[in-house]
């Protein structure tokens, strides 16, 4: 018998081709996956090139999705990107996104069935541990790692400990995914889960949809945490059913597995919550921030990006206008978001309360383009970073928080709550 | 692998944005990218910083994105080595697939002071503050870390291994 392990350790230990791992352990496995973007691919590329061979592992276990600074911002970025898309032609890379089918990539990849349970994943980028939602270990890695895994298919790990966070209870109506994990972040810190993995579970958890267990899993790096694993049941199964084609394993972690530590939290105490500048961890409850006046409102990106989010935004919004000293800059993930968007009819809500509405892209949320914030100004984003400077200006300032929140904002003018904005009419 | 220079002393959480802002990520090269690293944070280090000088942080330096770009604009600003209470775990990752120098000793870097000299010889995992003649040991890396970093990084490891 194998020791006690977290689902974590087992798909691990199944991708070493081992029995059994343990924490700190060096291994090297075999990946499902590599993922990489217009920004990360081209150095990976670059360290490809380096190493001699002339094909990739597998052209159907390579993602490119170009999202960050596509439709190209600059000829810079231009050129970039044709990096990418020349590469991906010359190795027949399947699972490459050009403009008009991309989106952005964690929200892309498990909508189009990419990612599945059970999945051993690297991407060249930070919020790859999105997946984890789906019960696959999915972690980010640099541009070196990426373009290693191009040419071998696998990548060294070591095995980090667990984290379990059970969110017992119910939430309290308007407390969405985003609240917990920002919740959670403020509760252990940006480095309170560094070099660990994270596994959420409890009756919050398994009462929610994917597209807010995803938005969860999506900050896990935000805590420091190398994955955000989420176990897979019924919820997540019927969301791969008819998406995920290829065979996927389900790994559950045992009763008795050890865990570095178990958090038990009250659903009920997780109020709607805002992230002020300038960490994810340094949270506040939205309903004691309403002193800040924003100039900017950006609902979109991997964290908040999907039809649920885009439902909640529009919900809020409806029948409502933009406060006019705020700019509302919507921004649906995936082309599929943006049509659900068009046949639910968000899209007219969003354009009646006069939001400008995107291509999908990451644009604003790293400070791209789409939505640059000037010196002094101050948005409040859906994302998952408020660094100084993530969305332009370094005296800029970025606070976080749900969809409805955002939305909320916009409308007021300053942060605030759904609920504010029936007292005011 | 020996190395001596001039020490930049910084504070916690120092994240891959202000290491490299996200408006510069339109280009990879190393020269274009040292010239903006950590300006968010301290417009001057490009202009006072040496060719050899050490990085010293607290907790989890390089904490934020995967990008690469962000150990490749330290390394092409001149800087050998960071010294730090304990790093985030993908720039750890990267900056041993890339060859630059980390150590992480948190004795260290509550002793050395902004401006002090320090040496550092990173096999033996010894930190030396020349100013105050204080000697300090770092975590030493796992057999299998030193393999990749002896290598001279993993593009290098993978080639000897498929080739
Ligand atoms: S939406 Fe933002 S956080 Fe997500 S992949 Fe794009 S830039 Fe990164």
């Amino acid at each position: 018998m194998a020791r006690p392990m977290t689902m974590a350790e087992k798909i691990l230990a199944a991708h070493a081709g081992l029995e059994e791992v343990e924490p700190g352990q060096l291994i090297e496995c075999d990946l499902d996956l590599v993922l990489s973007n217009d920004v990360t691919a081209p150095i990976a590329i670059r360290e490809f090139n380096k190493i001699g061979v002339d094909k990739v592992f597998d052209p159907e276990k390579i993602a490119l999705v170009p999202d960050h600074y596509v439709p190209n911002k600059d000829i810079k970025s231009a050129e970039q990107a044709k990096i990418v898309r020349d590469f991906a032609h010359e190795q027949g890379i399947t699972h490459y996104y050009e403009v008009g089918c991309m989106g952005v990539e964690h929200a892309l990849l498990p909508e189009q069935g990419v990612v599945g349970a059970g999945d051993l994943i690297i991407g060249a980028d930070s919020h790859t541990c999105t997946y984890g939602a789906l019960g696959a270990f999915a972690t980010g890695v640099g541009s070196t790692d990426a373009g290693v895994g191009y040419a071998t298919g696998k990548a060294w790990f070591k095995v980090p400990e667990s984290l379990l966070f059970k969110i017992e209870g119910e939430l309290a109506p308007g407390v969405t995914g985003k609240d917990v994990i920002l919740h959670i972040i403020g509760m252990i810190g940006v480095d309170g889960a560094l070099y660990q993995a994270m596994e959420f579970s409890g009756s919050a958890i398994r009462n929610m949809d994917m597209d807010e267990r995803m938005s969860i899993s999506n900050m896990a790096i935000e805590a420091g945490g190398k994955a955000g694993l989420i176990e897979v049941d019924d919820v997540t199964r019927a969301y791969m059913d008819g998406r995920v084609e290829k065979p996927y394993t389900e790994y559950h972690s045992d009763p008795d597995a050890e865990y570095a530590k178990v958090y038990e939290i009250n659903a009920a105490d997780i109020q709607p919550t805002v992230a002020f500048p300038h960490l994810p961890s340094n949270t506040r409850p939205a309903a004691e921030s309403r002193d800040v006046v924003i100039d900017q409102a950006v609902i979109g990106s991997c964290t908040n990006g999907r039809i649920v989010d885009m439902r909640q935004a529009a919900e809020v919004l409806r029948g409502r206008k933009v406060h006019p000293n705020v700019r509302c800059i919507v921004i649906p993930a995936t082309q599929q978001v943006y049509r659900q968007c068009i046949e639910e009819g968000l899209m007219d809500v969003f354009l009646d309360a006069n939001c400008a509405v995107s291509t999908p892209t990451c644009g604003p949320c790293l400070g791209g383009y789409m939505g640059i914030l000037a010196a002094g100004e101050r948005a409040i984003a859906t994302t998952n970073r408020n660094f100084v400077g993530r969305m332009g200006d370094p005296t800029s300032e970025v606070y976080l928080a749900s969809p409805a929140v955002a939305a909320a904002s916009a409308v007021l003018g300053h942060i605030g709550l759904p609920q504010d904005l029936d007292e005011q009419e | 692998m020996q190395f001596k220079g001039t020490a930049h002393r910084y504070g916690r959480d120092i994240d891959t944005d202000v290491i490299i802002p996200a408006r510069y990520l339109n280009t990879s090269d190393p020269a274009e990218l040292a010239k903006h690293c950590l300006e968010d944070l301290d417009v001057e280090f490009v202009n006072k910083v040496a060719p050899g000088d050490i990085i010293v942080a607290d907790e989890n330096f390089g904490c934020g994105s995967s990008r690469e770009h962000a150990p490749i604009a330290i390394k092409a600003a001149g800087v050998d080595v960071v010294i730090a209470k304990s790093f985030a775990r993908i720039f750890y990752r990267n900056s041993i697939n890339t060859g630059l120098a980390i150590m992480e000793c948190p004795e260290a870097v509550d002793a050395i002071s902004a401006g002090d000299v320090v040496s550092v010889d990173a096999d033996a995992g010894v930190i030396t503050d020349e100013t105050t003649g204080q000697v300090f040991q770092a975590q030493p890396f796992p057999p299998f870390i030193r393999e990749i970093i002896e290598a001279g990084g993993l593009i290098n490891r993978t080639k000897q291994k498929m080739n």
